[in-house]
């Protein structure tokens, strides 16, 4: 099992999620955050003062997944996500040891896939399909 | 006896005492427009303290007002102070009093005059935010209406008895641009000097919190502004449509300059800008509304713009920490308008009223001088009296703690956005001993 963060563009956001459900990845938290990374810092004026924005706005996505959904997440994120320019954010992966789903005390594997994943990728796949 | 004679001689104007009266309110409303124009520029933290330093001038000096506040400015007095006879409103009766106007009643001149000294004080407030006891503040409020508003006042507009010292050399100001706003710029400038920079400035950003609250703010503050300058005429006539075209105009003009200056130095037009320029323009025409034309009101608010500007620019790299400015757009707005009334004041735009220098009397430039230079010198050494009898008394600081706190908490304990909103942050609190609930 790994635990996936990634910190991507907010306006972003739609279509990663989309990518993700399509994937299968139904279970994610989203945390909306403040980045430094390489990109040009954004001048705001008040009356005399000028400010440097120096942070960026950004989400971060957390995502429980079992070893055969890593891989498939790694590529629905940065099919979605990746835009070219700097700014676009980055992708972490970190071994989980132990995961437990509070209402039924299941562990590791069988607390990872969420009650309606598959209808929720169905959706998203329908979407996509229905869509062309 | 005055007043009765009055009520046979001349009926009261229903019209004008309406359009008094409407004007009262409009200006009550600039000081809840204020609250919300001074709250949105300063730091979440203490919003609410900034907006309740405008909201308790409603209280204090309402109440000021009736108990001895307009006594001490409009009844009969000497040239430097009104007289104690109107005390408690006694004697300020339901029927006209000539010497102000023959056609409302007294009451209304009251109440009018009474929104103009709540107002003036508050505005002090903009300079010293997120730093004053709230305390202090409240007992500055209260020595500076008595000492320094309440004379001022009486200089300047009060008529009865001999006549302030300054309406008998003829000093024009129709509105307040020196009794309103110079004072009250020329007092936050000394306010925040003597309480010092707050623990932040230039050292971490001080950016507006809720620009939308701004530019309500500034809103509230050109719509009340009608009912302060149009409403100085004291009647429904054509003196007062004058102010009326000359506040707006002026506004606008000092929206669309400011909205160019924004433009030269950064490219980019700004909604404070916009909020402030208007602000600006609203205090420059206050002391001309009543005397210039429309066209001079486009030069005013022009002129006032970029004077507040350029002012602004510099206080912002200076040592001075008055906070939102109030120096930079009432002070020098007030002192800049009640010069240009000198300059642009004709008898073809108000008969009643005056010439000025380009219509070819520059001896009114000499009078608006003076009346410029003893309204800054009141204010100057009023607030410096007062600012010291606050500080060993009440005290004027907060502590670093409380600043850093915030003086929502420190002054008032509320938050205007209480941080721990549906995550259950906080219990009720009960007076029952702990352990007592746990029986039921």
């Amino acid at each position: 099992m790994k635990l996936i963060t990634t910190v991507v563009r907010p306006e972003r956001l739609p279509e990663v999620k989309a990518a993700l459900f399509r994937a299968g990845v139904t279970g994610i938290t989203l945390t909306r955050v403040s980045g430094h990374g390489g990109e040009h810092e954004l001048l705001e004026q008040y009356r005399g003062a000028t400010l440097v924005m120096e942070f960026h706005e950004k989400v971060k996505i957390e995502m429980a997944c079992s070893e055969p959904f890593v891989e498939p997440t790694i590529a629905a994120i940065l099919s979605s996500a990746r835009t070219g320019e700097v700014g676009d954010g980055k992708i972490f992966v970190q071994p989980l040891e132990t995961v437990v789903r509070i209402r039924t005390g299941e562990r590791d594997n069988n607390a990872l896939t969420a009650v309606n994943a598959a209808e929720v990728q169905r959706a998203a796949v329908a979407q996509l399909t229905g869509g062309k | 006896m005055r007043p009765l004679l009055a009520l046979q001689e001349v009926p009261l104007s229903a019209g004008d005492t309406s359009w008094v009266l409407t004007s009262s309110a409009l200006v009550m409303l600039m000081t809840v427009g204020l609250a919300f124009f001074y709250g949105g520029l300063v730091r979440p933290k203490s919003a609410l303290n900034t907006i309740m330093m405008s909201v308790i001038a409603l209280g204090l000096i309402g109440v000021q007002w009736v108990v001895f506040g307009y006594s001490i400015s409009f009844s009969p007095g000497g040239p430097w102070l009104g007289g104690w006879s109107w005390v408690g409103f006694h004697g300020v009766g339901i029927t006209a009093d000539p010497t102000y106007s023959a056609t409302i009643p007294l009451q209304a001149h009251a109440a009018f005059q009474g929104m103009f000294a709540i107002i003036t004080p508050a505005l002090i407030s903009g300079a010293i935010v997120e730093r004053m006891r709230f305390r202090g503040y409240v007992l500055f409020l209260l020595l500076w209406a008595a000492l320094v508003y309440d004379p001022l006042a009486h200089w300047v507009w009060g008529i009865a008895g001999t006549g302030g010292w300054l309406f008998k050399r003829g000093a024009l100001d129709f509105a307040g641009g020196t009794v309103v706003h110079l004072s009250a710029g020329v007092s936050a400038f000394v306010a925040a000097k003597m309480l010092g920079p707050r623990k932040d400035f230039q050292r971490a950003p001080l950016a507006p919190h809720n620009v939308p609250f701004v530019v309500l703010g500034a809103g509230l503050l050109w719509f009340g502004w009608f009912g302060f300058n149009a409403g100085s005429a004291l009647a429904a006539n054509g003196v007062a449509a004058l102010a009326f075209v000359n506040t707006n105009t002026a506004a606008a003009a000092a929206v669309v300059t400011w909205g160019l200056l924004d433009l030269m130095r950064s490219g980019k037009v700004t909604a404070v800008g916009a909020a402030t320029g208007a602000v600006v323009g609203l205090v420059g025409i206050t002391p001309a509304a009543g005397f210039v034309s429309p066209m001079a009101a486009i030069a005013i608010g022009l002129i006032c713009a970029c004077i507040s500007y350029g002012a602004i620019q510099i206080r912002s790299r200076s040592k001075l920490d008055d906070s939102l400015d109030v120096f930079s757009c009432h002070g020098l707005g007030g002192a800049a308008g009640a010069l240009l009334t000198g300059v642009f004041a004709s008898k073809l735009a108000n008969p009643a009223g005056a010439d000025g220098l380009l219509a070819g009397n520059p001896g009114q430039m000499v009078t608006q001088l003076v009346a410029v230079g003893a309204a800054i010198a009141l204010s100057v050494v009023g607030t410096v009296v007062i600012m010291t009898i606050v500080k060993l008394t009440v005290g004027v600081r907060s502590n670093v703690r409380e600043e850093i706190t915030g003086l929502d908490l420190s002054e008032h304990g509320e938050e205007a956005y209480p941080g721990g909103v549906g995550i259950g942050e906080g219990v009720i609190f009960s007076a029952t001993p702990a352990g007592s609930q746990s029986s039921r």
